[in-house]
């Protein structure tokens, strides 16, 4: 087990340098010109431009850029947004609050959506499965800043439940709101996905056989049916939560969170490109890492699966 | 890994929807005890550089500098100069400025406000480059390599001069700009360089000053509280200020109408059609500085000379500005009579010429065909615009227009990016007439003409020149009177009326709204809030 988790850290890096440099590459690629944006309608002379180019280092050749920023990742400077805020402090207000955001949404949508999922998936067929099929149909069909908005419309202007945007510091009970509407359509489709696997686990003859020896249905479901329909189920989510760390940028834009969707499209607006290098280095880093810990975790979860020879 | 499925399930569930009726969040209401004491919240955007006065060009900082910084004058709401910390500001010939300053004025941190407050900050922005140095053209040694400004004179710690390198009536009315604040002896270095830290945690003397080091939380909100120690017309009614920032605006309308924002200076498109039901007399919709235009580049085919200027009338004639302001924008922009802003002082709807901006289509295809017997129109009229702003329904509903009304190809090109769109511009290399517009730094006429229509001028991205509009303009400059200055202005207007080297579009009104039981929201001449004066 040792030697496969480090197996796989050493695969990580070429990863990381790999995709850092693709990144840098594509917003040194984008065309437009940052330093001509700061300036909005008005034009700068060409002293101020070559000034500004110069403290951004946007006026040296790519690669020397790239090896500049590589170095500077070393010290822990990974540039200043032109705000004059460093990158590292970017990072670390945003990161958090879509972590807590991601976190709470796939509680909710794993809880609800294997729950509702695993009792479709009994009683196939039934008035329950039946309707939960239709509602999840419904919710993955909605595009989610429509959800959002009404979400939003709903529940936070009109009901007054909940506050419509987040508040200073992003406090957890604001963050509900988001999370949920984030959580709906991964909701639907955990629920399909659990519905199906467990349909297909119940009919697999080790399942015959618990029942056969006399043992409930307490018993069978969870211990013997859900763990072993559970696999496609938690890749799903890890996937999932790779994609909310990533950001639900419409989502966060319609909340008002301060988290990394809503910075990172400000960032590449403006053509920041240390800022937008730093955040998907750290979301590849955080991916790379989540994929590990599911793989390991297929391990519990089924014990034929095994990482040592 | 053993543990009851269903009964647990069901019981966080449970749990779980207990907590979310219990923790309602919403509708957190303001501290509200007493006028003095209660914090005013309101909409911004993170700014684009450091707080320093002569390096915020954008509104998102120039809104929290104008509240932290107070200079030596201010602007009313309806755009008149008031002195603030001016005492006197004299000349004989509209080149040579005495500035007097009132005295024992102070910085929050205690640094006495002195002319080398002015002096060292306004060399400052020249020497380093800072993105409004251009604002200080006309002063005498103003240059663009760094080199320090020639025209600036220290008489005593209250009294100092500015020589102008050409006479500028309408030099007092600039000084209220945020180029020209003071700044504390701290907020430089032993060479005279405004410092980065500086502008991360700004010493100013306005009515309002950051509330303590970590005020300012990088895309999230900055807070400021009332400057007690100053003494100025802006006086601060209220405890505090504190902008949050948002990414787009329709989450702050959505804020305003739950009562966690009190004041927001834009309406949201989606909202625009519905927030004077929603507010009723808490919306506010009214005339602003912004003025909205496309420019056609002369070096286009077909759009120069006599050609050109048949075109170019017949284009402005076939566009319906008034069914397009109010059908896409709701009555909030006021449709064009003139190329500056009906709020300014010195604004006139009779200038000579103006009758291009009326819809006629008669007219616009007489002009075209002469325009074709001089040269046959070939291919098609595009407007450049950039795709991350909302112009793609204006934009198509002129280009529609032209195309119904001339017979024409005519549609919008979309531009990814904000910057892309820039870059082509000033490099020349796009190929179509593209949107501008301008919001005036300061309200005067001359603001919205020179840096825009004046040969070589910074602004000028369609490279016209008439020496004719140079004159009128250098001649209003010299003018000791004002009213003068404002006339000579008006008849230079007459000379672009003819040329139209940009087809003026309308105004953008100021769209806003503020929350219940908030009151004194009064919006300036510039479309933003006198934060100082609102009460709730």
């Amino acid at each position: 087990m040792g030697g496969y988790i480090l197996r796989r850290v050493l695969q990580a890096i070429p990863v990381l340098l790999g995709t850092t440099f693709l990144i840098y590459f594509m917003v040194f690629a984008l065309p437009g010109d940052p330093v001509l944006a700061l300036f909005g309608d008005k034009t700068p002379s060409a002293a101020q431009i070559a000034q500004l180019n110069a403290e951004y280092n946007l006026d040296k050749p790519f690669i020397v850029q790239y090896f500049l920023y590589l170095g500077g990742i070393f010290t822990g400077d990974l540039g200043t947004s032109f705000s004059g805020q460093p990158v590292s402090e970017i990072l670390a207000q945003a990161f958090p609050v879509t972590l807590r955001l991601a976190v709470i949404a796939v509680f909710f949508e794993m809880v609800a959506g294997i729950t509702i999922g695993l009792i479709s998936g009994i009683r196939k067929g039934g008035i329950f499965d039946a309707s939960f099929l239709v509602v999840s149909l419904i919710l993955i069909s909605l595009p989610v800043f429509v959800i959002a908005f009404v979400a939003q419309y709903v529940f936070g202007i009109q009901l007054g439940w909940f506050r419509p945007t987040v508040g200073p510091g992003a406090p957890i009970q604001d963050l509900l709101l988001p999370a949920l509407v984030l959580a709906t359509i991964s909701f639907a489709q955990i629920v399909r996905l659990t519905r199906s696997s467990v349909i297909e686990t119940q009919s697999l003859d080790f399942v015959r056989t618990a029942y056969s020896k006399g043992l409930s249905r307490r018993r069978v479901i969870p211990v013997h049916i859900l763990r072993n329909s559970l696999i496609p189920v938690v890749t799903y989510l890890a996937v999932d939560f790779g994609v909310l760390i990533v950001g639900a940028t419409v989502t966060e834009g319609i909340f008002n969170v301060p988290g990394v969707g809503r910075t990172l499209y400000q960032a590449i607006l403006r053509g920041e490109g240390p800022t937008v290098v730093s955040f998907v280095t750290v979301m590849v880093l955080f991916y790379l890492i989540i994929n590990l810990v599911i793989d390991l975790f297929y391990a519990v979860l089924d014990p034929r699966i095994r990482y040592v020879k | 890994m053993k543990f009851s499925r269903f009964g647990s399930a069901a019981a966080i569930i449970a749990a779980g929807a207990l907590v979310l009726t219990g923790c309602s969040g919403g509708g957190s209401s303001s501290e509200s005890t007493s006028s003095a004491s209660s914090v005013i919240t309101t909409n911004g955007s993170e700014p684009e550089s450091g707080l320093i006065p002569s390096d915020t060009n954008e509104v998102g900082g120039g809104k929290i500098i104008d509240e932290v910084f107070a200079g030596l004058r201010y602007y009313a709401a309806d755009g008149k100069p008031v002195d603030d910390l001016a005492e006197s500001i004299d000349t004989d010939d509209s080149t040579t400025f005495t500035i007097k300053i009132k005295a024992d004025q102070k910085f929050t941190n205690g640094d006495p406000v002195t002319s080398d407050s002015f002096v060292m900050a306004w060399q400052d922005a020249v020497v380093n480059l800072r993105k409004n140095a251009s604002f200080f053209a006309d002063v005498e040694g103003y240059n663009e390599d760094g080199q320090p400004l020639t025209g600036l004179s220290v008489v005593d710690d209250t009294t100092f001069t500015v020589k102008l390198s050409a006479p500028a009536s309408d030099f007092p009315l600039r000084l209220g700009y945020s180029a020209f604040y003071p700044l504390p002896a701290a907020a430089f270095d032993a060479a005279g360089k405004v410092t980065d830290e500086f502008g991360q945690n700004p010493i100013g003397n306005g009515p309002y000053k950051v509330d303590g080091d970590k005020a300012w939380k990088h895309n999230e909100s900055i807070k400021l509280v009332k400057n007690d120690e100053y003494k100025g017309g802006r006086e601060a009614k209220n405890g505090g200020l504190t902008i949050t920032f948002y990414k787009d605006f329709d989450s702050a309308y959505a804020d305003l109408l739950s009562g966690n924002l009190d004041v927001l200076d834009q309406i949201p498109d989606s909202a625009l059609s519905t927030y004077q039901d929603d507010l009723g007399d808490r919306a506010v919709n009214q005339p602003a500085a912004v003025f909205q235009s496309f420019t056609i580049p002369s070096r286009l085919p077909h759009f120069s000379g006599e050609e050109g200027q048949l075109r170019r009338q017949a284009i402005s004639y076939a566009i319906n500005r008034e069914e397009i302001t109010k059908v896409i924008f709701n009555g909030t922009r006021t449709p064009a009579t003139d190329f500056t802003s009906p709020v300014i002082d010195g604004y006139s709807k009779d200038i000579e010429g103006n009758d291009v901006l009326k819809y006629n289509e008669k007219k616009a295809k007489e002009l075209w065909a002469e325009a074709d017997a001089i040269s046959p129109w070939d291919g098609s009229f595009q407007i450049a615009y950039n795709a991350d702003g909302p112009h793609q329904a204006w934009v198509d509903a002129v280009t529609n227009g032209i195309k119904n009304v001339l017979g024409i190809e005519s549609s919008g090109v979309p531009v990814a990016v904000f910057g892309d769109f820039r870059a082509g511009i000033t490099n020349r290399s796009i190929e179509t007439a593209f949107r501008s517009g301008w919001q005036a730094d300061y309200p005067g006429l001359y603001n919205f003409l020179a840096p825009l229509y004046a040969t070589g001028a910074s602004s000028n991205d369609g490279d016209y020149s008439s020496p004719e509009f140079d004159k009128l303009l250098s001649e209003g400059s010299s003018e000791t009177d004002l009213d003068a200055a404002n006339k000579k202005f008006q008849d230079a207007q007459a000379v672009l009326f003819k040329d139209l080297p940009a087809i003026p579009l309308w105004y953008q009104n100021v769209s806003g709204g503020f929350g219940e039981g908030v009151q004194n929201v009064e919006f300036g001449w510039n479309s933003v809030p006198l934060y100082y004066e609102i009460t709730k």
